[in-house]
């Protein structure tokens, strides 16, 4: 037999599974529960005749049960299907629904109205793209942090901006705008001497002097009092042989005692061939300078 | 094992004892080599290397080597080329993702600046897909949106166009450009960037693709003058973009009053004094061996770029073909990279 109030009592007060407590009310999870609010007249299982709308893949069943069937539960519920459109389905639940309880009624029809709503809105999202969060776990995100201060800690990046920005200048790249073209070849010469002797022979005749056009674009001021004097020719040999470095004299030594052990001729030409030594030096300076064309037009002006 | 803890501990002491003494002859030894061979003017004896992640990659099929003949053809099919090709100057488009914040548009107008030619939409609620139509219609190269995740922009999608591949890349440790005046020391001063065109600066890109996909973003003419430089540097796989400006200074002269500080690089050249002119100073070209520095003043952002996926043609997440996904599986050895 059925006693619905005995059934409220039992559930109500002792336990019910589908019972959830939040803090802002007392809510039923049953799926058949028409408002879904954990009431007396909402209990689907306190009440034995009862009716809900369910939402089966886009389409509206309207379920009622009976006391009539109330021992088969197999049977219990009848199902039946809503038109699409509101208002056929509003005169549909009418038809069934005609001497039940206004109360329930009233409760299926706000039901359905809130399901046809959503049933729109769903329909206008999937047709949205959506963002889709995906999630990376907290140890990858924790190594890749890791592996990133390192990477950022191994480029020592200002040193390698600076170099870059300084071999861009050796090459050449500038142009005429810094007027700084000795600088890095002379590194270079210090290092690359052996190198250089074996170019230098095509490069016999670069004049000491030379002179080229910069542009006027540098805030350092460069004052002309920095330098000691305007040699000519002949006393640029000199300043060059004493300016020399231990290496150089070295080098230049060791040039000059081979030219003194070879015979006469040599001997004569030992003044060029010192000379040559530190015009090889520049030699290769003047190879690896970009404006070469200036220079030959100079060469060949002279 | 020694059972005794006490005696155990004795002898281990005196094998670490031990060792300490050999590696000090070792280095001992090492110095006096090389000592004797400066003295003598011979090449030093070959400094060793030490051995770092970068040196001991693993060795990876898609490097490119730069005389590949295979890859100057690639070259000349990629999609970006247009750009590359001089023939048309880049525009940019760049937009947010549709939930904004403070930081994304702040970082987006930082990044006006730096870069010429970007133009910024606000995003609404326009489809990321017809964006990239409405984009194409306006003759932009390039589309970047940057998306933001809990109030800070997490993730840049460079889409080149048209047709171009799309490169998702996760943004981190930004710094924007006002907050690079407190985060550096006093010493260096804040740069201001102005309107030339930068110079780019690639480090360490040994894919092809990874040249043209940031040089595309720039028009291809720098304006040395300008003194800007917009570095774009690999390290195992972790991009870092800096922007700077430069300036070349000489040791030897007077120190210009505007940036004469520490922390310049120098390029040590022996100095020796020749002095070929008199002409007015700036028309020489100066036989004179000094030094040169180059200071360098950061300005503008600086963040860390990571590639997370790669894709060929417009966005398209369920059609496209990914050409390259990074699945942290593939993390496991520490000397692997892709880029």
């Amino acid at each position: 037999m059925q006693h619905d109030e005995v059934i409220w009592q039992v559930i109500r007060h002792k336990h019910c599974s589908y019972m959830a407590k939040i803090e802002t009310g007392i809510f039923c999870r049953n799926p058949y529960n028409v408002t879904g609010i954990c009431n007396r007249s909402s209990c689907p299982l306190a009440n034995s005749r009862y009716a809900t709308i369910r939402d089966h893949e886009g389409v509206f069943y309207l379920y009622m049960k009976t006391i009539e069937r109330a021992h088969m539960p197999k049977n219990l519920w009848e199902r039946v299907k809503l038109p699409r459109n509101y208002e056929k389905a509003l005169e549909t639940i009418d038809k069934h629904l005609l001497y039940w309880p206004k109360l329930l009624q009233h409760k299926i029809k706000q039901r359905l109205t809130k399901m046809t709503q959503m049933r729109i809105r769903m329909r206008k999202l999937a047709l949205k793209t959506r963002e889709k969060i995906m999630t990376t776990p907290r140890r990858d995100i924790k190594r890749e942090s890791r592996r990133e201060e390192k990477a950022i800690k191994a480029a020592v990046l200002d040193k390698a901006i600076e170099t870059e920005l300084l071999e861009r200048l050796k090459k050449g790249i500038y142009g005429d705008i810094y007027n700084y073209p000795e600088l890095e070849w002379n590194k270079v010469l210090d290092e690359e001497k052996q190198v250089a002797e074996g170019v230098e022979e095509e490069e016999e005749e670069e004049p000491e002097i030379e002179y080229v056009e910069g542009y006027e674009e540098l805030e350092e001021e460069e004052d002309m009092e920095d330098f000691s004097g305007f040699p000519s020719k002949g006393s640029g040999y000199d300043d060059d042989e004493h300016d020399s470095d231990d290496e150089e004299e070295d080098d230049d030594d060791v040039e000059e005692q081979v030219v003194i052990h070879k015979k006469g001729k040599r001997d004569s030409r030992k003044p060029d061939d010192v000379g040559k030594s530190k015009k090889k030096k520049r030699v290769v300076v003047e190879v690896e300078q970009e404006d070469g064309d200036v220079r030959q037009t100079l060469k060949t002006a002279r | 094992m020694i059972k005794n803890k006490d005696k155990r501990a004795k002898v281990y002491a005196k094998q670490k004892h031990e060792k300490k003494i050999e590696k000090q002859k070792k280095i001992k030894a090492r110095d006096a080599a090389e000592k004797l061979a400066l003295e003598l003017g011979e090449e030093p004896p070959q400094k060793m290397v030490p051995k770092i992640i970068e040196n001991t990659r693993e060795a990876d099929d898609t490097v490119c080597r730069p005389d590949d003949q295979e890859l100057f053809a690639d070259i000349d099919a990629d999609e970006f080329n247009p750009v590359l090709r001089r023939e048309v100057t880049p525009k940019v488009l760049i937009t947010t993702c549709r939930f904004n914040s403070t930081r994304g548009p702040a970082f987006i107008s930082e990044l006006l600046s730096v870069i010429p030619n970007f133009h910024y939409h606000k995003r609404g609620t326009y489809d990321l897909k017809k964006i990239v139509e409405y984009a194409k219609k306006k003759d932009y190269t390039s589309l970047i949106v940057v998306h933001t995740n809990r109030r800070e922009p997490d993730a840049l999608l460079i889409i080149g166009l048209p047709n171009g591949p799309i490169a998702h890349f996760k943004l981190s440790n930004l710094v924007l450009g006002k907050d690079i005046k407190l985060f550096i020391i006093s010493l260096q001063n804040h740069g201001n960037p102005t309107s030339h065109e930068p110079e780019l600066v690639l480090n360490n890109f040994t894919t092809r693709l990874g040249n043209h996909f940031f040089q595309s973003l720039f028009p291809q003419e720098p304006n040395f003058r300008g003194r800007r430089v917009v570095t774009f540097h690999n390290q195992r796989d972790f991009i870092l973009f800096r922007h700077h400006r430069y300036i070349f200074q000489t040791k030897e002269s007077k120190q210009s009053g505007t940036k004469g500080k520490d922390g310049v690089a120098q390029e040590r050249v022996k100095p020796r004094l020749q002095v070929r002119n008199h002409i007015s100073f700036m028309c020489v070209w100066i036989y004179q061996f000094i030094y040169v520095g180059i200071y360098v003043q950061e300005c503008g952002p600086r963040f860390t770029l990571k590639l997370v996926t790669l894709q060929h043609g417009t966005f398209d997440t369920k059609g496209g073909e990914f050409e390259w996904v990074h699945k942290p599986e593939r993390d496991t050895s520490r000397r692997r990279f892709f880029l």
